[in-house]
């Protein structure tokens, strides 16, 4: 039994599956956590990553599979047994005691001396200390979420895990608390997961961010990466923003593969894609394209549409484009220029980009 | 009946001293606070028979306690001077205090199961549980002298003390379920979980935390309980064989004449419940204001 | 009592992929078991022995001794001998039930949205008559609307009593049922008022303007989950009462729970046609109340 509490190492989980009576949350899942990283499960409700948490924390068992700390096998053992402490969505504070009581909970349950002590030096990282004595019940929903914070760190886990933490707060306290959660990671050096359906506070806040679907990884990696170069249709829409089109491929120039798309050429670095021949999705961020009057000079990458609509946000301008397919594509344009293209609905313009920044991924349904 | 009819904006606008006629404004008034009225004519009306109570219980009355006489302090004096009475309050509470503390245990076992687990036979169990509700006591009374007669008389099972209590028992069980499960089903199962996951074992979290958060709900239940029990006369006429509890005392003794004696007793137990309920969300709101 | 004032539903936790209900069936079971095998032998048990001796005969000329059987005729008998007592139980308990409804919403209401911060001291208010014992209560009434009474003596010098009496008249039976159950009604209307929005209660006195239609479409409909379970609560045990029609009503024209309580614990020999007018009330009852649930579910009521 202490064996699973002295656990220490990176989180590691095995073909992890879990099936409810009637779906499957969490399909066939692997991932490897690194000791001391802040990682983030990035996904829509029901993708099954709130499962996985919980089969971390041991409130669920997983089917089949195996979860590990270090060479520590966890599965199968109570939550009160390991490592491992959650913050949940809705703080679940203890009603009935006070800040401190809440917060020393963890410690007193683990037979420690100066749990008090320890509480209070917890309030202190997360600046509590003058509600120390009061219930929860009287502190905000930003206060109620650093107690929450506290009385999981107070127990220095091997692995703390978020539940989804700042999505009952507005959108200033979020960015704050944001900032806070990264700055406390980086202080106590522990590993964190955090599981969000906000694809933002997973790119601001992780070293490691792992997009779910369905009850699996589509990808993992570092948030820039995954942002330049998404490999799957599901991540280029659910991080960031994507231009995307049907096309098929013609033939190879060089390093770059030539498509046809909406009846223009475009060309995607070979290592930019995850299909090599015959029907793809192209895609292009939208603040890679920028947008033209008139035909440019040159070897393609570009396409022509009609501006839907046109808006100045200040740092930038964002247009919206009908493609001939009838799908519409964006553009976000600093304001860079001096004189600004003037472009108005109706007006039929012409979107150009870097071919280095295209990125190829497969169709969905034609995936093995 | 909530809202006063708010004059349209453009109207009182338009007519800065527009003031409606005086019988309008009493009707306005009149529909707002009807409902006050009604509620404080019918709070009246229910203490109407406990006033009577009290005041006849000072009735230097006959053989009957039926029409007024003259003023005495002496059923105040001695209330157990009448053969009985004290001794079947004695019982009355002796009763209700073991029904109400096997109820609520039985009772909060059966809500936690109800409210946190998922099993078979979960619909048939709430079916079980709220049939004896729509059941009229005089029904539960039949049967239960039935099956105490002709089946557990038997095996050595009078009729008597602990049939009653049986009995109370039984009818407390579904109104405590009911009272603790809508306790439960208002916590966050998440506050267990997070016990769970702050290293409480089992044990641990119910006692330092389930427990005390269905606490307030369990003492309602109790109150409940306890009221029920204490009060009951139908189930208890039919299962008490000889034994006689307050309430069968009085029903029995109204045939002749309720002496005063009962009339004090009755009150006392009033006045003593609402200084306990009173006291108790006292202490509740003084508490609060402290830690506020 | 509190029971139905205390339910507050929750809604479900938000979010797809969490699941609290544990799937533990053997520690559901020993929670269970203790409640299940009390029920079980004290309730179910005593019906099925009641339901048994129903159906006895009588040996003939040994008046207090039954044989098993299966004697349907105990129905008929009893059903035809004493159709008119079920008539007045289910009628003095409906009527009782309305004048309960009658009297317990506008201080429900009262307690809801008016009360402010006397809403707990009416809450005590409501509850505390409870504390004195039922039958002294009911014994009062019968010193308040005896002959001697204020109430008879005022109505008679406006000469408004046809008979000059209401004591030992079905009037004082319903009077004391609706005085009894009254509380019952009050506090699960008042929970389900309180449940509901005063806001939209407000908008909907912003669309109609007319104050008695907001009441009729807004209000009532959602105190619709309180008002049933409060007429049931009071429906129930009023239909079953006897206490009231003792020390209140008349000496012949009593109902059902008087003859059998008269039957059981008086007459000789009664068990079998006491036995069987006892389920024919609680069936007729019971059907009443799943007519009602099958409408309106079992979750508000339970």
């Amino acid at each position: 039994m202490a064996g699973f509490r002295g656990a220490q190492g990176n989180l590691r989980l095995e073909n992890v599956t879990k099936e409810f009576t009637d779906f499957l949350a969490v399909d066939d899942l692997s991932l490897e956590v690194p000791r001391g990283s802040f990682f983030a499960l990035l996904g829509p409700s029901g993708c099954g990553k709130t499962t996985t948490l919980r089969m971390v924390a041991g409130l669920e068992q997983p089917t089949t599979g195996r979860v590990f700390i270090g060479d520590t096998d966890l599965t199968g053992s109570r939550p009160y047994e390991r490592p491992v402490n959650t913050v949940f969505q809705s703080y679940a504070l203890f009603p009935h005691l006070t800040i401190r009581e809440n917060v020393a909970f963890g410690p007193k349950r683990r037979k420690q001396k100066d749990a008090l002590k320890l509480a209070d030096e917890a309030l202190e990282l997360v600046q509590m200390t003058q509600f120390a004595g009061r219930k929860p019940a009287q502190l905000s929903g930003g206060q109620q979420q650093r107690v929450a914070c506290a009385r999981a760190l107070v127990n220095h886990p091997e692995v703390l895990l978020l539940d989804e933490p700042l999505g009952a707060l507005d959108l200033k306290l979020r960015r704050e608390m944001q900032v806070e959660l990264k700055r406390i990671q980086t202080e106590v050096g522990l590993t964190f997961v955090h599981v969000t359906h906000d694809q933002e506070e997973a790119m601001t806040m992780a070293d490691t961010v792992a997009v779910m679907n369905q009850g699996r990884i589509e990808q993992m990696g570092p948030p820039e990466v995954l942002y330049d170069l998404p490999k799957t249709k599901f991540v280029a829409n659910f991080v960031g923003q994507s231009n995307m089109g049907e096309g098929k491929i013609t033939g190879t120039d060089g390093d770059f593969l030539v498509a046809e798309v909406y009846g223009s050429t475009v060309r995607i670095r070979k290592d930019r894609t995850t299909v090599q021949s015959g029907n793809l999705v192209f895609g292009v961020r939208p603040e890679k394209v920028k947008v033209s009057r008139n035909k440019p000079e040159g070897i393609g990458n570009d396409v022509r549409g009609i501006v839907k609509d046109v808006s100045f946000i200040g740092v930038a301008t964002s247009y919206l484009l009908e493609m001939p397919s009838g799908t519409t594509w964006s553009v976000y344009e600093q304001n860079l220029d001096l004189d600004r293209i003037d472009l108005k609905p109706g007006d039929e313009a012409w979107m150009i980009w870097d071919a280095g920044h295209a990125f190829g991924v497969e169709i969905e349904g034609e995936q093995s | 009946m909530s809202t006063v009819q708010s004059t349209p904006p453009t109207q009182s606008t338009s007519s800065a001293g527009y003031k409606p006629s005086f019988l309008k404004r009493s009707q306005l008034w009149l529909a707002s606070h009807f409902s006050i009225f009604a509620a404080v004519a019918v709070l009246l009306y229910l203490f109407l028979p406990v006033a009577y109570v009290f005041v006849f219980s000072f009735n230097d009355h006959g053989k009957t306690n039926i029409v007024w006489r003259s003023f005495t302090w002496k059923h105040w004096q001695d209330p157990c001077r009448v053969p009985g009475a004290c001794d079947s309050l004695v019982v009355s509470l002796e009763v209700a205090i073991i029904a109400t503390v096997v109820s609520c245990i039985i009772g909060t076992l059966m809500a936690l199961a109800l409210v946190r687990y998922q099993f078979r036979g979960k619909d048939a169990s709430n079916m079980l549980i709220f049939v004896p509700m729509a059941t009229p006591e005089i029904v539960m009374g039949a049967s239960l002298l039935t099956i105490f007669v002709q089946g557990f008389a038997n095996i050595g099972l009078d009729l008597g003390f602990w049939t009653i209590v049986i009995a109370h028992i039984m009818f407390c069980i579904s109104f405590v379920v009911v009272t603790v499960r809508a306790r439960i089903l208002s916590l966050d199962p998440k506050i267990e979980e997070a016990a769970q996951d702050l290293y409480a074992g089992p044990l641990g979290t119910f006692w330092r935390v389930t427990f005390p958060l269905i606490l307030p709900g369990v003492l309602g239940a109790a109150m409940l309980a306890f009221s029920l029990s204490f009060d009951d006369f139908i189930i208890t006429n039919f299962v008490s064989g000889n034994e006689s509890t307050f309430p069968k005392f009085v029903y029995v003794s109204a045939k002749r004449g309720i002496p005063a004696e009962a009339n004090v007793i009755g009150f006392s137990m009033f006045v003593i419940a609402v200084l306990l309920v009173v006291g108790s969300q006292g202490i509740s709101a003084w508490r609060k204001s402290k830690t506020a | 009592m509190s029971a139905l004032a205390a339910h507050t539903p929750t809604p479900a936790p938000a979010g797809g992929d969490e699941f609290h209900t544990r799937r533990n069936g053997k520690m559901a079971f020993l929670l269970m078991l203790p409640g299940l095998l009390w029920l079980g032998l004290f309730f179910v048990l005593p019906l099925y022995q009641l339901f048994e001796v129903s159906l006895q005969s009588r040996y003939p000329g040994y008046p207090g001794y039954y044989y098993r059987d299966l004697n349907f005729h105990n129905y008929a008998q009893a059903l035809t001998d004493y159709a008119p007592h079920f008539a007045r139980s289910f009628g003095y308990a409906g009527l009782a039930t309305f004048f309960a409804f009658v009297l317990a919403y506008p201080l429900a209401y009262a307690m809801a949205f008016k009360a402010g911060k006397w809403r707990g001291l009416m809450m005590i208010c409501v509850i505390a008559p409870f504390f004195t014992s039922f039958i002294l209560r009911t014994f009062a009434w019968s010193q308040i609307l005896a002959d001697e009474g204020f109430v008879v003596r005022f109505l008679n010098f406006f000469h408004l009593l046809p008979s000059e009496h209401i004591i030992n008249t079905p009037v004082a039976v319903i009077a004391g049922l609706t005085y009894n159950f009254l509380p019952f009604m009050v506090l699960p209307i008042y929970a389900s008022l309180e449940r509901a929005d005063a806001r939209v209660i407000e908008a909907g006195g912003d669309l109609y303007a007319n104050g008695f239609t907001t009441f009729r479409t807004v209000t009532l409909p959602m105190s619709m989950p309180g008002v049933l379970a409060g007429t049931l609560l009071t429906f129930i045990p009023a239909a079953g009462d006897f206490v009231n029609m003792e020390l209140l009503g008349p000496q012949r024209g009593k109902m059902v729970g008087n003859v059998i309580n008269d039957q059981f614990l008086t007459v000789p020999g009664g068990y079998p046609i006491a036995a069987a007018l006892s389920f024919t009330l609680m069936a007729a009852i019971l059907i009443l109340v799943f007519l009602y649930v099958r409408r309106f579910g079992t979750e508000e009521l339970v």
